[in-house]
C-alpha cells in the first residue's frame, strides 16, 4: 500500500473518540458494522486501518471481511480522501442541465481529475450516479469537516461552485428550493412539497395514524392481510409483485422473530418520489411499516435509507422521536399488547442494495451482494428469518388501504392497477417534480397537460422506469400508464420515473450514461453482469463517440441477451433494458456508417 | 425422501426431490459445465456457465442450485442456453488470462467461443504478487470463482484472511489492507492453491521453475530469504 496521505499540518488521529462508538455497537456484533464504520468515517475522513482493526475486534468480524466491506461502498474509504468531498451527478437529468459542465469546473477548480483529491487533501471530487434530485438538477453531494456533515445541493451550476464550496447552495429546504409535486390526486402525498417535514401533530391532524389505531383496536393481523390482498396492491419498487400476497407468505412463516424492513434506497437513475415522501411526511410511511409489521407479526422495522439522502435521514429520525414519544413504538403501543420499534440503518453508495437480499446482506454487515432465490425473503430473508421488505411509496399506500378499504383504494386506478400511482417527471419538460396520478391515464395527459409539455424541442424519447427501463417514442404517447397498458407497449413502469429528452438532445450519449451507470454499480458477483456490464459500456461508449466498430451491434445484442437471460438479481437482468428498446426504436443509432 | 420425475433432454430421470438439476443431469451422464463449481464447496451460482432452459420459466436456471420439480422439461444444450454459454466464454476471456485454465479452455473450444470477440476491451491484469515463500498470487489468471475465499472461511479452514476489493469489473480478491499473506491469518493450508481453477494461485517453486529457475537456483533463492527473514526478525 502506497504511504497515505496526510494533509499539511494535520494532527494524529485522537482514538479516544473511537472506543464509545466500538462499546455502543459492539452487542449488535457484525450487523454494526455499516453504521461503525459511517461513524468512524465521519470522524477521521476515511476509516484509518487501525481504526478498522478495533471494529474487526469489537464487532468479532474478520479483519478481511472488515476491509471488503469499505471497498464495496462507494461512501467508504480506506485512504485519506479530501476534507471536502464533492460528488457531481451527470446522470440523465442531471446531464442536461450541465452536470459535466459543472463536474469539469470542480476538477479545474481542484486541478485534479474525477476521483482524485487534491495533493493538501482539501477537496476530492468525484462524479456521482443519481443523486435522486433530478426534478432540480444539476445535483451535488458534499460531504464535508470533521465530523463530517453532508448535504445535497440542488439548481447547481459553475457559477455556483464557490457557494457550494463554501457550504451556501439550495436544498429543497429551502424558500424557492421546493419539490415539486403535483397530479390529478393527492392520496399518499397531500402534505409532500412544502419544503418541511409534516410534523406528527400536523399528519394526525389531517388524518393520519388513524389507520394503525383502528388495526390494533379493531382488527385481526390477519385482516389487515386481507385488506390489502384484496386491494390488489403491487409493489411500486418496480417489481410490482402483490404486497398482500408478500405479507400473506411471511404471516404464515412458522418461524420467529419475523422482520419487516423499508426499503428506502432509492436509487434508480430519474427517481425521487420516496425521498420526496420521507422528507415531506415521513410519518405516513412509517405508519404503512407499523400496519405491515403489524400484519405479518414482525416486532422490529428496519428502514434502510440510502446513504446519499442526509435530509430524509435527518427527518426520518425526527418523525421517529416523535413517534416514540407519543406512544406509537416501544413496548405495549397505543396500549395494545403490541411491541414495536423502528432502527434507521444507512446506505453507503451501492444501488444494488435496493435489491432486496443485497439489503438485507448490507444489513447483516457484509458487502452488498444478492442472493441466490429460494429461498425467498418471507421465508428466510434478513438474518435467515422470515422478512416483508417493501418499497417507500408501497408503504405510503397502506393507511389509505386499511383505513377506507380496499374498494376506496381500487376505485382510485384500473381494474388491474389499483390505486394511485407517483411519477417523477424530469429532463426537458416545463415543471419537473412528482405528480400522483390514478392510475389508467396516458402518458400524454402526464406529460403534456400535468408537467406543461417538452421544453427546448419537440419531443424525442421519453425513458420511463429509470435505467432499468424503456424508452417511449412520440408515438407511444397514448399509451395508459396501467402495469399492463406499459407492458403491452413494450414498455415497463419500473420506478415510476419518466425521463423526458427534447428532440436535440444526444441519444447515444443517454445511452453511454446508462452504460456507465450499472458498470459502476454492478456487484461483480455473477459473471454476465460483472463482465457484461463493463462490455457494454465500453461499446456504449463507442457509440457515443460516434466510432462503433463493425460488429458492434451484435455484440451489445450477445451481451444483452446473456446478461437479461443468465444474471443472478435484476440489476444484470435489467442492464440492457434501456438499450433493447432503444435499438428496436431508432436502429439507426447503431449502424457504424450512419454514425458518422 | 421423496422422489420426482423430470425430463432431461428428452429423456425421464427420477431423483430424490432434494437433487439439483446439475446432480439429475449427471445421473443421465449429460456434463453440464461449471467454472465456480466445486464439491467440496457452497454452490453460490456466481459463473453462469451451468445454466439450463427450463420450460416455463422466463430466465436460464443455474444448474448447480436449481431444485428439481416433478414434471421439469430441462433443455442443457438449446439455442439460448448455448448462445449464453459462448458468451460467458468470449466476455471471460476478454478480461482474464485464461492460459493456465485448461477446463476453460476445453469450454472454449465446445462452445465455439471466439478469440478476440471484444476488441479495445480493458483487461484486469494486475502484478504477480509474490510475497511468501508457499504461493503466488497472480490476479491477472483469476476468474472471481470465489473458491479460494471459501475454503478460507466456512467451507474449510475458519481463518479468514481473504475478501474482496472493489466491486463490479474492478473487483479482486485481496487480504485486510492489502497486507503480505505472512501479515493476515492465513496459515498456509494451502487450501485455497488446491481449489484455485486458472492458476491464479500456484506453489511458488511451481512458479519459479516456470520462470524459467533451476531446482538450484529455487534452492539457493529459498536459502537466502530465510537468511534474511531471521536477521530482520525479532530475538
Amino acid at each position: 500500500m502506497s504511504e497515505p496521505k496526510m494533509p499539511a499540518g494535520a494532527e494524529l488521529p485522537d482514538w479516544t473518540l473511537l472506543p464509545p462508538i466500538l462499546h455502543r455497537h459492539a452487542p449488535a456484533g457484525r450487523s454494526a458494522l455499516l453504521p461503525a464504520l459511517l461513524e468512524v468515517q465521519a470522524l477521521y475522513g476515511h476509516v484509518p486501518q487501525p481504526a478498522a482493526e478495533q471494529i474487526a475486534h469489537a464487532l468479532a468480524t474478520p479483519l478481511a471481511d472488515v476491509h471488503g466491506v469499505v471497498e464495496f461502498y462507494s461512501l467508504l474509504y480506506n485512504e485519506p480522501i479530501g476534507q471536502t468531498v464533492v460528488r457531481v451527478c451527470t446522470d440523465p437529468s442531471c446531464a442536461l442541465r450541465g452536470g459535466d459542465a459543472l463536474l469539469a469546473a470542480a476538477c479545474r477548480h481542484a486541478g485534479v481529475e474525477e476521483g482524485e483529491t487534491t495533493p493538501d487533501c482539501t477537496l476530492t471530487v468525484e462524479r456521482s450516479p443519481c443523486l435522486g434530485h433530478c426534478n432540480a438538477g444539476v445535483a451535488v453531494n458534499l460531504s464535508s469537516g470533521l465530523p463530517a456533515r453532508t448535504t445535497t445541493y440542488v439548481q447547481a451550476s459553475p457559477e455556483s461552485l464557490a457557494d457550494l464550496l463554501a457550504g451556501k447552495g439550495q436544498t429543497p429546504a429551502d424558500r424557492g428550493s421546493e419539490d415539486f409535486v403535483g397530479g390529478d390526486l393527492r392520496v399518499i402525498t397531500p402534505l409532500c412539497g412544502r419544503g418541511r417535514r409534516t410534523t406528527l401533530g400536523e399528519y394526525e391532524a389531517a388524518g393520519g395514524m388513524q389507520a394503525l389505531r383502528k388495526a390494533l383496536a379493531s382488527l385481526q393481523p390477519e385482516q389487515v392481510v386481507e385488506r390489502v390482498r384484496q386491494s390488489e396492491l403491487l409493489g411500486r419498487g418496480g417489481a410490482a409483485f402483490p404486497t398482500g400476497m408478500k405479507w400473506e407468505s411471511a404471516a404464515k412463516a412458522a418461524a420467529t422473530p419475523k422482520y419487516f424492513v423499508v426499503n428506502a434506497d432509492e436509487s434508480e437513475p430519474g427517481t425521487f418520489k420516496d425521498r420526496i415522501l420521507l422528507e415531506g411526511d415521513p410519518c405516513r410511511v412509517l405508519e404503512g411499516a407499523l400496519l405491515g409489521a403489524y400484519a405479518i407479526g414482525a416486532s422490529r422495522i428496519y428502514l434502510y435509507l440510502r446513504g446519499e439522502y442526509p435530509l430524509a435521514l435527518e427527518r426520518v429520525e425526527a418523525a421517529l422521536a416523535e413517534l416514540r414519544q407519543a406512544g406509537y413504538l416501544g413496548e405495549a403501543i397505543l396500549g395494545s399488547t403490541y411491541d414495536v420499534d423502528v432502527e434507521v440503518r444507512s446506505g453507503a453508495g451501492a444501488y444494488i442494495c435496493g435489491e432486496e437480499t443485497a439489503l438485507f446482506e448490507s444489513i447483516e454487515g457484509k458487502r452488498g451482494f444478492p442472493r441466490i432465490k429460494p429461498p425467498f425473503p418471507t421465508t428466510q430473508g434478513l438474518f435467515g428469518q422470515p422478512t416483508a421488505i417493501n418499497n417507500v411509496e408501497t408503504l405510503a399506500q397502506i393507511p389509505y388501504i386499511v383505513l377506507h378499504g380496499p374498494a376506496a383504494f381500487q376505485e382510485l386506478g384500473t381494474a388491474e392497477s389499483t390505486g394511485p400511482k407517483l411519477l417523477c417527471v424530469s429532463g426537458d419538460i416545463a415543471r419537473p417534480g412528482l405528480y400522483e396520478i390514478g392510475f389508467g391515464v396516458t402518458l400524454r395527459h402526464l406529460v403534456e397537460n400535468l408537467a406543461g409539455g417538452v421544453t427546448g424541442g419537440a419531443l424525442q424519447a421519453l425513458l420511463v422506469g429509470g435505467a432499468a427501463g424503456t424508452f417511449a417514442t412520440p408515438a407511444e404517447l397514448e399509451t395508459p400508464i396501467t402495469f399492463q397498458g406499459l407492458r403491452a407497449a413494450g414498455l415497463t413502469l419500473g420506478s415510476g420515473a419518466v425521463m423526458v429528452f427534447n428532440d436535440q438532445r444526444d441519444l447515444r450519449d443517454l445511452l453511454r450514461r446508462l452504460g456507465r451507470f450499472f458498470a459502476h454499480e454492478s456487484c461483480g458477483k455473477c459473471y454476465p453482469c460483472q463482465l457484461g456490464t463493463q462490455r457494454q459500456f465500453e461499446i456504449l461508449s463507442r457509440l457515443a463517440e460516434k466510432r462503433l466498430l463493425p460488429g458492434d451491434s451484435e455484440r451489445l445484442r450477445e451481451i444483452g441477451w446473456t446478461m437479461s437471460d443468465a444474471s443472478l438479481c435484476g440489476l444484470g437482468q435489467t442492464a440492457a433494458s434501456a438499450l433493447f428498446s432503444a435499438m428496436k426504436r431508432w436502429p439507426e443509432l447503431f449502424e457504424p456508417k450512419g454514425a458518422a | 425422501m421423496s422422489e420426482v420425475t423430470l425430463t432431461i433432454d428428452g429423456r425421464p430421470v427420477t431423483v430424490a426431490a432434494e437433487t439439483t438439476l446439475l446432480q439429475a443431469a449427471a445421473q443421465l451422464q449429460i456434463e453440464i459445465p461449471t467454472i465456480c463449481y466445486h464439491e467440496a464447496c457452497t454452490p453460490n451460482a456466481i459463473c453462469r456457465m451451468c445454466v439450463v432452459e427450463v420450460e416455463k420459466q422466463r430466465l436460464l436456471q443455474p444448474a448447480c442450485v436449481a431444485q428439481v420439480r416433478e414434471g421439469m422439461v430441462v433443455q442443457t444444450r438449446s439455442e439460448r442456453v448455448e448462445r449464453s454459454r459462448r458468451t460467458l466464454l468470449e466476455l471471460l476471456d476478454s478480461a482474464v488470462d485464461l492460459s493456465d485454465a485448461p477446463d476453460i479452455q476445453a469450454q472454449i473450444v465446445d462452445y465455439a467461443a471466439r478469440p478476440a470477440r471484444f476488441p479495445e476491451a480493458e483487461r484486469r491484469s494486475p502484478p504477480v504478487l509474490d510475497d511468501n515463500p508457499m504461493y503466488i498470487r497472480d490476479y491477472a489468471k483469476c476468474v472471481l470463482c470465489w473458491r479460494c475465499v471459501q475454503v478460507c472461511a466456512e467451507d474449510a479452514q475458519y481463518t479468514f484472511a481473504l475478501s474482496f476489493e472493489g466491486r463490479g469489473f474492478e473487483t479482486q480478491i485481496g487480504t485486510f489492507f492489502e497486507q503480505p499473506m505472512p501479515a493476515t491469518s492465513c496459515v498456509f493450508c494451502g487450501q485455497c492453491v488446491g481449489v484455485c481453477p486458472s492458476g491464479a494461485l500456484k506453489p511458488r517453486r511451481e512458479w519459479l521453475l516456470e520462470q524459467g529457475k533451476t531446482a538450484d537456483d529455487i534452492l539457493e533463492q529459498t536459502r537466502a530469504e530465510r537468511r534474511r527473514s531471521r536477521r530482520s526478525s525479532p530475538a
